[in-house]
Protein backbone atom coordinates (compact mmCIF):
# COMPACT_ATOMS: atom_id res chain seq x y z
CA UNK A 1 0.00 0.00 0.00
CA UNK A 2 2.47 2.44 0.79
CA UNK A 3 4.44 1.97 -2.45
CA UNK A 4 1.45 2.82 -4.22
CA UNK A 5 0.45 6.60 -4.71
CA UNK A 6 -2.19 7.48 -3.01
CA UNK A 7 -4.27 8.98 -6.15
CA UNK A 8 -3.85 5.56 -7.88
CA UNK A 9 -5.55 3.78 -4.94
CA UNK A 10 -8.28 6.95 -4.88
CA UNK A 11 -8.41 6.05 -8.47
CA UNK A 12 -9.31 2.24 -7.36
CA UNK A 13 -11.29 2.46 -4.86
CA UNK A 14 -13.66 4.85 -6.59
CA UNK A 15 -13.82 2.63 -9.89
CA UNK A 16 -15.31 -0.05 -7.41
CA UNK A 17 -18.44 1.91 -6.90
CA UNK A 18 -20.84 1.35 -9.68
CA UNK A 19 -22.19 4.86 -10.14
CA UNK A 20 -18.54 5.87 -10.65
CA UNK A 21 -17.52 3.24 -13.25
CA UNK A 22 -20.22 3.78 -15.24
CA UNK A 23 -19.72 7.76 -15.34
CA UNK A 24 -16.25 6.89 -16.11
CA UNK A 25 -16.85 4.60 -18.66
CA UNK A 26 -19.51 6.33 -20.26
CA UNK A 27 -16.50 9.09 -20.69
CA UNK A 28 -14.01 6.52 -22.05
CA UNK A 29 -15.41 4.54 -24.47
CA UNK A 30 -15.22 6.75 -27.18
CA UNK A 31 -11.67 6.59 -27.04
CA UNK A 32 -11.25 3.03 -26.73
CA UNK A 33 -13.33 2.75 -29.69
CA UNK A 34 -11.39 4.51 -31.78
CA UNK A 35 -7.88 3.87 -31.15
CA UNK A 36 -9.08 -0.20 -31.49
CA UNK A 37 -10.61 0.55 -34.95
CA UNK A 38 -7.21 2.27 -35.62
CA UNK A 39 -5.06 -0.73 -34.53
CA UNK A 40 -7.59 -2.86 -36.28
CA UNK A 41 -6.81 -1.08 -39.69
CA UNK A 42 -3.02 -1.09 -39.72
CA UNK A 43 -2.64 -3.90 -38.49
CA UNK A 44 -4.60 -5.53 -40.61
CA UNK A 45 -3.69 -3.44 -43.90
CA UNK A 46 0.28 -4.19 -42.37
CA UNK A 47 -0.57 -8.23 -42.14
CA UNK A 48 -3.31 -8.42 -45.40
CA UNK A 49 -1.52 -5.96 -47.72
CA UNK A 50 1.83 -4.67 -46.83
CA UNK A 51 3.35 -8.12 -45.72
CA UNK A 52 4.84 -10.47 -48.28
CA UNK A 53 3.30 -13.86 -49.07
CA UNK A 54 5.29 -16.71 -47.31
CA UNK A 55 7.48 -19.17 -49.85
CA UNK A 56 5.72 -22.00 -48.48
CA UNK A 57 2.49 -21.38 -47.39
CA UNK A 58 1.59 -18.40 -49.92
CA UNK A 59 -0.79 -16.22 -48.69
CA UNK A 60 -3.10 -18.85 -46.69
CA UNK A 61 -0.78 -17.97 -43.97
CA UNK A 62 -2.26 -14.70 -42.97
CA UNK A 63 -5.01 -16.52 -40.80
CA UNK A 64 -2.08 -15.95 -38.39
CA UNK A 65 -3.38 -12.32 -37.98
CA UNK A 66 -6.86 -13.23 -36.38
CA UNK A 67 -5.37 -16.92 -35.15
CA UNK A 68 -2.38 -15.73 -32.88
CA UNK A 69 -4.13 -12.81 -31.62
CA UNK A 70 -7.07 -15.04 -30.60
CA UNK A 71 -5.08 -18.13 -29.03
CA UNK A 72 -3.29 -15.43 -26.72
CA UNK A 73 -6.13 -13.44 -25.72
CA UNK A 74 -8.12 -16.73 -24.91
CA UNK A 75 -5.48 -17.61 -22.49
CA UNK A 76 -4.97 -13.70 -21.08
CA UNK A 77 -8.69 -13.50 -20.32
CA UNK A 78 -8.78 -16.48 -18.19
CA UNK A 79 -6.15 -15.30 -16.02
CA UNK A 80 -7.69 -12.16 -15.37
CA UNK A 81 -11.13 -14.04 -15.26
CA UNK A 82 -9.24 -16.17 -12.21
CA UNK A 83 -7.51 -13.21 -10.90
CA UNK A 84 -10.20 -10.70 -10.50
CA UNK A 85 -12.55 -13.63 -9.32
CA UNK A 86 -9.96 -14.05 -6.93
CA UNK A 87 -10.62 -10.78 -5.68
CA UNK A 88 -13.85 -10.57 -5.45
CA UNK A 89 -13.47 -13.94 -3.40
CA UNK A 90 -10.86 -12.18 -0.69
CA UNK A 91 -11.96 -8.64 -0.81
CA UNK A 92 -15.73 -9.29 -1.72
CA UNK A 93 -15.32 -6.16 -4.40
CA UNK A 94 -18.62 -6.49 -6.13
CA UNK A 95 -17.13 -5.34 -9.63
CA UNK A 96 -14.14 -8.26 -9.74
CA UNK A 97 -16.72 -10.67 -9.47
CA UNK A 98 -18.67 -8.92 -12.18
CA UNK A 99 -15.64 -8.37 -13.93
CA UNK A 100 -15.06 -12.28 -13.51
CA UNK A 101 -17.76 -13.25 -14.77
CA UNK A 102 -18.39 -10.89 -17.87
CA UNK A 103 -15.07 -12.36 -19.09
CA UNK A 104 -15.93 -15.56 -19.55
CA UNK A 105 -18.30 -15.32 -22.60
CA UNK A 106 -15.44 -13.25 -24.53
CA UNK A 107 -13.01 -15.68 -23.20
CA UNK A 108 -15.01 -18.57 -24.40
CA UNK A 109 -15.59 -16.92 -27.81
CA UNK A 110 -11.69 -16.00 -28.70
CA UNK A 111 -10.84 -19.80 -27.61
CA UNK A 112 -13.15 -20.85 -30.37
CA UNK A 113 -12.08 -18.53 -33.06
CA UNK A 114 -8.80 -19.79 -32.32
CA UNK A 115 -9.70 -23.37 -32.34
CA UNK A 116 -11.56 -22.36 -35.48
CA UNK A 117 -9.43 -20.32 -37.78
CA UNK A 118 -6.80 -22.93 -36.84
CA UNK A 119 -8.97 -25.77 -38.32
CA UNK A 120 -9.37 -23.73 -41.88
CA UNK A 121 -5.62 -23.31 -41.58
CA UNK A 122 -5.14 -27.07 -40.80
CA UNK A 123 -7.00 -28.52 -44.24
CA UNK A 124 -4.76 -26.57 -46.67
CA UNK A 125 -1.74 -26.78 -44.56
CA UNK A 126 -1.62 -30.31 -42.99
CA UNK A 127 -4.08 -31.67 -45.09
CA UNK A 128 -6.91 -32.33 -41.74
CA UNK A 129 -9.19 -29.82 -40.18
CA UNK A 130 -8.05 -31.54 -36.80
CA UNK A 131 -5.25 -33.41 -35.07
CA UNK A 132 -5.07 -34.55 -31.84
CA UNK A 133 -1.73 -32.63 -31.02
CA UNK A 134 -0.74 -30.70 -27.66
CA UNK A 135 -1.86 -27.16 -28.77
CA UNK A 136 -5.19 -27.85 -30.45
CA UNK A 137 -6.33 -30.06 -27.25
CA UNK A 138 -5.14 -28.07 -24.40
CA UNK A 139 -7.18 -25.09 -26.23
CA UNK A 140 -10.33 -27.55 -26.92
CA UNK A 141 -9.82 -28.47 -23.06
CA UNK A 142 -9.90 -24.24 -22.10
CA UNK A 143 -12.96 -24.30 -24.17
CA UNK A 144 -14.63 -26.65 -22.07
CA UNK A 145 -13.45 -24.81 -19.22
CA UNK A 146 -14.77 -21.16 -20.54
CA UNK A 147 -18.40 -23.17 -20.98
CA UNK A 148 -18.04 -24.46 -17.53
CA UNK A 149 -17.50 -21.22 -15.89
CA UNK A 150 -20.87 -19.87 -17.85
CA UNK A 151 -22.92 -23.35 -17.44
CA UNK A 152 -22.47 -22.86 -13.65
CA UNK A 153 -23.20 -19.24 -13.35
CA UNK A 154 -26.59 -19.95 -15.57
CA UNK A 155 -27.47 -22.60 -13.34
CA UNK A 156 -27.17 -20.89 -9.77
CA UNK A 157 -30.22 -18.23 -9.35
CA UNK A 158 -28.62 -16.40 -6.92
CA UNK A 159 -26.37 -14.11 -8.59
CA UNK A 160 -24.02 -13.08 -5.58
CA UNK A 161 -23.18 -16.86 -4.61
CA UNK A 162 -23.00 -17.76 -8.09
CA UNK A 163 -20.32 -15.07 -8.70
CA UNK A 164 -18.57 -16.88 -5.75
CA UNK A 165 -18.85 -20.23 -7.30
CA UNK A 166 -17.31 -19.31 -10.61
CA UNK A 167 -14.88 -17.67 -9.04
CA UNK A 168 -13.89 -20.82 -6.79
CA UNK A 169 -14.09 -22.77 -10.23
CA UNK A 170 -12.21 -20.41 -12.24
CA UNK A 171 -9.20 -20.77 -9.77
CA UNK A 172 -9.11 -24.72 -9.68
CA UNK A 173 -8.70 -24.64 -13.60
CA UNK A 174 -5.89 -22.12 -13.26
CA UNK A 175 -4.36 -25.26 -11.51
CA UNK A 176 -5.19 -26.77 -14.01
CA UNK A 177 -4.12 -25.06 -17.19
CA UNK A 178 -0.24 -25.94 -16.96
CA UNK A 179 -0.79 -29.37 -16.13
CA UNK A 180 -3.26 -29.65 -19.11
CA UNK A 181 -0.29 -28.28 -21.33
CA UNK A 182 2.86 -29.34 -20.36
CA UNK A 183 1.23 -33.19 -20.17
CA UNK A 184 -0.75 -33.09 -23.37
CA UNK A 185 3.04 -32.00 -25.08
CA UNK A 186 4.84 -34.67 -23.43
CA UNK A 187 1.80 -36.97 -24.20
CA UNK A 188 2.30 -36.31 -27.86
CA UNK A 189 6.10 -36.00 -28.23
CA UNK A 190 5.12 -39.88 -27.80
CA UNK A 191 3.42 -40.19 -30.78
CA UNK A 192 5.06 -37.17 -32.67
CA UNK A 193 4.28 -36.48 -35.86
CA UNK A 194 6.02 -34.46 -38.55
CA UNK A 195 3.10 -31.80 -38.51
CA UNK A 196 4.03 -30.15 -35.36
CA UNK A 197 7.91 -28.67 -35.52
CA UNK A 198 6.36 -26.87 -38.10
CA UNK A 199 4.77 -24.42 -35.32
CA UNK A 200 7.61 -25.12 -33.22
CA UNK A 201 10.12 -22.58 -34.42
CA UNK A 202 8.06 -19.58 -36.21
CA UNK A 203 11.24 -18.02 -37.40
CA UNK A 204 9.36 -14.70 -38.57
CA UNK A 205 10.11 -11.90 -40.56
CA UNK A 206 9.52 -8.23 -38.80
CA UNK A 207 7.47 -7.26 -41.88
CA UNK A 208 5.03 -9.86 -41.12
CA UNK A 209 5.65 -9.50 -36.86
CA UNK A 210 5.11 -5.90 -36.38
CA UNK A 211 1.30 -6.37 -37.88
CA UNK A 212 0.98 -9.42 -35.89
CA UNK A 213 1.97 -7.44 -32.86
CA UNK A 214 -0.52 -4.57 -33.83
CA UNK A 215 -3.71 -6.29 -33.91
CA UNK A 216 -2.23 -8.50 -30.44
CA UNK A 217 -3.00 -4.82 -29.28
CA UNK A 218 -6.20 -4.38 -31.33
CA UNK A 219 -7.65 -7.34 -29.34
CA UNK A 220 -6.54 -6.64 -26.22
CA UNK A 221 -8.84 -3.34 -26.63
CA UNK A 222 -11.32 -5.27 -28.38
CA UNK A 223 -11.68 -7.34 -25.00
CA UNK A 224 -11.54 -4.12 -22.70
CA UNK A 225 -14.28 -2.80 -25.50
CA UNK A 226 -16.46 -5.88 -24.79
CA UNK A 227 -15.39 -6.32 -21.09
CA UNK A 228 -16.91 -2.68 -20.49
CA UNK A 229 -19.94 -2.67 -22.05
CA UNK A 230 -21.00 -6.53 -20.26
CA UNK A 231 -20.35 -4.89 -17.09
CA UNK A 232 -22.46 -1.93 -17.43
CA UNK A 233 -25.28 -4.09 -18.59
CA UNK A 234 -24.52 -6.65 -15.82
CA UNK A 235 -24.38 -3.63 -13.37
CA UNK A 236 -27.67 -2.17 -14.50
CA UNK A 237 -29.81 -5.49 -14.33
CA UNK A 238 -27.60 -5.75 -10.50
CA UNK A 239 -28.08 -2.57 -9.33
CA UNK A 240 -31.55 -2.09 -10.80
CA UNK A 241 -33.43 -1.00 -7.82
CA UNK A 242 -30.50 1.55 -6.95
CA UNK A 243 -30.97 5.42 -7.03
CA UNK A 244 -28.45 5.87 -9.65
CA UNK A 245 -29.86 3.72 -12.16
CA UNK A 246 -33.44 5.26 -12.06
CA UNK A 247 -31.76 8.35 -12.43
CA UNK A 248 -29.96 7.36 -15.23
CA UNK A 249 -33.74 5.75 -16.64
CA UNK A 250 -35.50 9.05 -16.09
CA UNK A 251 -32.12 10.90 -17.72
CA UNK A 252 -32.37 8.78 -20.58
CA UNK A 253 -35.86 9.50 -21.36
CA UNK B 1 -5.97 -35.67 18.86
CA UNK B 2 -9.95 -34.41 18.74
CA UNK B 3 -9.30 -33.26 15.40
CA UNK B 4 -8.36 -37.01 14.68
CA UNK B 5 -11.12 -38.61 16.60
CA UNK B 6 -13.32 -36.06 14.64
CA UNK B 7 -11.45 -37.19 11.40
CA UNK B 8 -12.10 -41.08 12.14
CA UNK B 9 -15.86 -40.60 13.30
CA UNK B 10 -16.72 -39.35 9.98
CA UNK B 11 -14.89 -41.63 8.51
CA UNK B 12 -16.59 -44.59 9.83
CA UNK B 13 -19.91 -42.54 9.79
CA UNK B 14 -20.19 -42.99 6.17
CA UNK B 15 -18.80 -46.40 5.66
CA UNK B 16 -21.18 -47.43 8.20
CA UNK B 17 -24.08 -45.71 5.77
CA UNK B 18 -22.70 -47.08 2.74
CA UNK B 19 -22.50 -50.32 4.29
CA UNK B 20 -25.91 -49.72 5.38
CA UNK B 21 -27.41 -48.82 1.27
CA UNK B 22 -25.07 -51.33 -0.17
CA UNK B 23 -26.52 -49.66 -4.16
CA UNK B 24 -24.59 -46.95 -2.98
CA UNK B 25 -21.72 -49.41 -3.81
CA UNK B 26 -22.74 -51.58 -6.46
CA UNK B 27 -24.41 -49.00 -8.93
CA UNK B 28 -20.50 -47.38 -9.57
CA UNK B 29 -19.30 -50.95 -10.08
CA UNK B 30 -21.86 -52.22 -12.14
CA UNK B 31 -21.59 -49.12 -14.08
CA UNK B 32 -17.91 -49.63 -15.01
CA UNK B 33 -18.28 -53.41 -15.76
CA UNK B 34 -21.29 -52.25 -18.44
CA UNK B 35 -19.36 -50.04 -19.95
CA UNK B 36 -16.58 -51.66 -20.84
CA UNK B 37 -18.82 -55.07 -22.25
CA UNK B 38 -20.52 -52.37 -24.54
CA UNK B 39 -17.22 -51.76 -26.35
CA UNK B 40 -16.88 -55.20 -27.67
CA UNK B 41 -20.08 -55.27 -28.34
CA UNK B 42 -20.37 -51.93 -30.55
CA UNK B 43 -16.88 -51.84 -32.25
CA UNK B 44 -16.66 -55.39 -32.82
CA UNK B 45 -14.95 -58.11 -31.24
CA UNK B 46 -11.15 -58.17 -32.85
CA UNK B 47 -9.03 -58.70 -30.41
CA UNK B 48 -6.28 -57.08 -31.69
CA UNK B 49 -8.25 -53.85 -31.86
CA UNK B 50 -9.75 -54.35 -28.11
CA UNK B 51 -6.27 -54.84 -26.58
CA UNK B 52 -5.14 -51.60 -28.20
CA UNK B 53 -7.43 -49.90 -27.26
CA UNK B 54 -8.23 -51.96 -23.35
CA UNK B 55 -6.17 -49.01 -21.28
CA UNK B 56 -8.25 -46.18 -22.63
CA UNK B 57 -11.56 -48.06 -22.65
CA UNK B 58 -10.71 -48.78 -18.69
CA UNK B 59 -9.69 -45.59 -17.67
CA UNK B 60 -12.93 -43.55 -19.25
CA UNK B 61 -15.17 -46.45 -17.68
CA UNK B 62 -13.44 -45.46 -14.42
CA UNK B 63 -13.37 -42.02 -14.89
CA UNK B 64 -17.11 -42.09 -15.99
CA UNK B 65 -18.16 -44.15 -13.15
CA UNK B 66 -16.54 -42.19 -10.68
CA UNK B 67 -18.00 -39.01 -12.08
CA UNK B 68 -21.82 -40.76 -12.16
CA UNK B 69 -20.61 -41.72 -8.11
CA UNK B 70 -19.92 -38.12 -7.04
CA UNK B 71 -23.84 -36.99 -6.43
CA UNK B 72 -24.06 -39.75 -3.64
CA UNK B 73 -20.78 -37.90 -1.94
CA UNK B 74 -22.60 -34.91 -0.51
CA UNK B 75 -26.10 -35.55 -1.68
CA UNK B 76 -27.95 -37.00 1.67
CA UNK B 77 -26.13 -35.08 3.93
CA UNK B 78 -27.23 -32.06 2.23
CA UNK B 79 -30.47 -33.20 2.53
CA UNK B 80 -31.03 -34.20 5.82
CA UNK B 81 -29.05 -30.96 7.25
CA UNK B 82 -25.58 -33.35 8.82
CA UNK B 83 -23.75 -30.99 6.38
CA UNK B 84 -24.93 -27.90 8.10
CA UNK B 85 -23.63 -29.98 11.47
CA UNK B 86 -19.95 -30.73 9.62
CA UNK B 87 -19.24 -27.09 8.94
CA UNK B 88 -20.43 -25.58 11.82
CA UNK B 89 -18.62 -28.51 13.70
CA UNK B 90 -15.33 -26.54 15.56
CA UNK B 91 -12.97 -28.30 13.46
CA UNK B 92 -11.62 -27.08 10.05
CA UNK B 93 -14.04 -27.89 7.24
CA UNK B 94 -11.32 -28.71 5.04
CA UNK B 95 -10.46 -31.52 7.23
CA UNK B 96 -13.78 -33.21 8.00
CA UNK B 97 -14.42 -32.42 4.07
CA UNK B 98 -11.04 -34.57 3.28
CA UNK B 99 -12.82 -37.48 5.34
CA UNK B 100 -15.61 -37.61 3.75
CA UNK B 101 -13.88 -37.76 0.31
CA UNK B 102 -11.51 -40.77 1.51
CA UNK B 103 -14.94 -42.64 3.05
CA UNK B 104 -16.34 -42.00 -0.37
CA UNK B 105 -13.06 -43.17 -2.53
CA UNK B 106 -12.90 -46.65 -0.26
CA UNK B 107 -16.93 -47.13 -1.24
CA UNK B 108 -17.00 -46.05 -4.46
CA UNK B 109 -13.61 -45.89 -5.98
CA UNK B 110 -11.84 -49.07 -4.21
CA UNK B 111 -14.11 -51.64 -5.92
CA UNK B 112 -12.88 -50.39 -9.04
CA UNK B 113 -9.79 -51.93 -8.65
CA UNK B 114 -10.80 -55.07 -7.42
CA UNK B 115 -12.79 -55.70 -10.27
CA UNK B 116 -10.36 -53.67 -13.03
CA UNK B 117 -7.95 -57.07 -13.10
CA UNK B 118 -10.81 -59.42 -14.42
CA UNK B 119 -11.54 -56.96 -16.80
CA UNK B 120 -8.23 -55.99 -18.23
CA UNK B 121 -8.13 -59.82 -19.17
CA UNK B 122 -11.40 -60.09 -20.37
CA UNK B 123 -10.29 -57.42 -22.81
CA UNK B 124 -7.26 -59.33 -23.40
CA UNK B 125 -4.68 -56.73 -21.83
CA UNK B 126 -0.77 -58.51 -21.72
CA UNK B 127 -0.50 -59.73 -18.31
CA UNK B 128 2.37 -57.24 -17.41
CA UNK B 129 0.35 -54.13 -17.91
CA UNK B 130 -2.14 -55.34 -15.43
CA UNK B 131 -0.20 -54.42 -12.67
CA UNK B 132 0.22 -50.93 -14.67
CA UNK B 133 -3.41 -50.46 -14.86
CA UNK B 134 -4.00 -51.43 -10.90
CA UNK B 135 -1.20 -49.02 -9.56
CA UNK B 136 -2.62 -46.12 -12.19
CA UNK B 137 -5.95 -46.87 -10.69
CA UNK B 138 -4.69 -46.97 -7.56
CA UNK B 139 -2.58 -43.61 -7.67
CA UNK B 140 -5.65 -42.05 -10.24
CA UNK B 141 -9.33 -42.75 -8.85
CA UNK B 142 -8.54 -40.85 -5.54
CA UNK B 143 -7.84 -37.67 -7.55
CA UNK B 144 -10.88 -38.48 -9.30
CA UNK B 145 -12.91 -38.44 -5.83
CA UNK B 146 -10.85 -35.46 -4.60
CA UNK B 147 -11.50 -33.08 -7.48
CA UNK B 148 -15.08 -34.12 -8.44
CA UNK B 149 -15.37 -33.42 -4.73
CA UNK B 150 -14.80 -29.70 -5.97
CA UNK B 151 -17.07 -29.90 -8.74
CA UNK B 152 -19.67 -31.32 -6.77
CA UNK B 153 -19.89 -29.02 -3.95
CA UNK B 154 -20.29 -26.22 -6.16
CA UNK B 155 -23.63 -27.75 -7.59
CA UNK B 156 -25.29 -29.50 -4.43
CA UNK B 157 -27.29 -26.47 -3.87
CA UNK B 158 -28.61 -26.62 -6.93
CA UNK B 159 -32.01 -28.90 -8.36
CA UNK B 160 -30.26 -29.37 -12.20
CA UNK B 161 -26.90 -29.96 -11.01
CA UNK B 162 -25.89 -33.53 -12.97
CA UNK B 163 -25.76 -32.04 -16.19
CA UNK B 164 -23.54 -29.49 -14.97
CA UNK B 165 -21.27 -31.28 -13.12
CA UNK B 166 -20.18 -33.03 -15.97
CA UNK B 167 -19.27 -30.03 -17.82
CA UNK B 168 -17.38 -28.50 -14.45
CA UNK B 169 -15.65 -31.86 -13.43
CA UNK B 170 -14.51 -33.85 -16.67
CA UNK B 171 -12.24 -30.92 -18.07
CA UNK B 172 -10.11 -31.13 -14.85
CA UNK B 173 -10.10 -35.06 -15.29
CA UNK B 174 -7.68 -34.96 -18.05
CA UNK B 175 -4.35 -34.69 -16.66
CA UNK B 176 -4.86 -38.02 -14.78
CA UNK B 177 -7.01 -39.45 -17.41
CA UNK B 178 -3.86 -38.70 -20.16
CA UNK B 179 -0.68 -40.21 -17.99
CA UNK B 180 -2.77 -43.35 -16.71
CA UNK B 181 -3.70 -44.12 -20.12
CA UNK B 182 -0.20 -43.28 -21.49
CA UNK B 183 1.02 -45.74 -18.73
CA UNK B 184 -0.69 -48.38 -19.13
CA UNK B 185 0.29 -48.30 -22.52
CA UNK B 186 3.34 -47.81 -22.69
CA UNK B 187 3.94 -50.68 -20.31
CA UNK B 188 1.76 -52.89 -22.82
CA UNK B 189 4.67 -52.34 -25.10
CA UNK B 190 7.10 -53.12 -22.34
CA UNK B 191 8.37 -49.57 -21.59
CA UNK B 192 9.42 -47.91 -18.11
CA UNK B 193 6.66 -46.01 -16.93
CA UNK B 194 8.45 -44.57 -14.01
CA UNK B 195 7.51 -40.92 -15.18
CA UNK B 196 4.20 -41.06 -16.20
CA UNK B 197 4.00 -42.85 -12.35
CA UNK B 198 5.91 -39.93 -10.38
CA UNK B 199 3.29 -37.24 -11.99
CA UNK B 200 0.67 -39.60 -10.93
CA UNK B 201 2.10 -39.42 -7.41
CA UNK B 202 2.78 -35.68 -7.78
CA UNK B 203 -0.69 -34.95 -9.10
CA UNK B 204 -2.24 -37.14 -6.35
CA UNK B 205 -0.28 -35.25 -3.46
CA UNK B 206 -1.20 -32.07 -5.00
CA UNK B 207 -4.90 -32.77 -4.98
CA UNK B 208 -4.76 -34.28 -1.47
CA UNK B 209 -3.22 -31.14 -0.13
CA UNK B 210 -5.33 -28.49 -2.53
CA UNK B 211 -8.57 -29.95 -2.78
CA UNK B 212 -10.13 -30.19 0.20
CA UNK B 213 -9.78 -26.34 0.78
CA UNK B 214 -11.94 -25.49 -2.45
CA UNK B 215 -14.00 -27.92 -1.55
CA UNK B 216 -14.66 -26.56 1.74
CA UNK B 217 -15.37 -23.33 0.75
CA UNK B 218 -17.77 -24.23 -2.15
CA UNK B 219 -19.79 -26.12 0.31
CA UNK B 220 -19.81 -23.10 3.09
CA UNK B 221 -21.43 -21.28 -0.09
CA UNK B 222 -23.75 -23.89 -1.20
CA UNK B 223 -25.26 -24.31 2.34
CA UNK B 224 -25.70 -20.89 3.06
Amino acid sequence: MFLIPNAVVRFFHRMASPPHFYAFTDKVMPWLIIIFVLLTGFGLYGGLYLAPADYQQGDSYRIIYIHVPSAWMSLFIYMVMAISGAIGLVWRIKLAEIVAISSAPIGASFTFIALFTGSLWGKPMWGTWWVWDARLTSELILLFLYLGVIGLYGAIDDKRVASKAVAILALVGVVNIPIIHYSVEWWNTLHQGPTVTKIDKPSIHVSMLFPLLLMALSFKFYYLIALIQRIRIELLQRERNAQWVKAKVLELR
Amino acid sequence: MALFYAFIAIIRRDLLLAVRRRSEIANPLLFFILVITLFPLGIGAQPHLLQAIAPGIIWVSALLAAMLSLDSLFRSDFDDGSLEQILLSPYPASVLVLAKIIAHWLVTGLPLLIVAPLLAVLLGMPTQSIGVLLLTLLLGTPVLSLIGAIGVSLTVGLRRGGMILSLLVLPLYVPVLIFAGNAVEMAGSGLPVDAQINILISILCLSVVLAPWPTAAALKMSVN
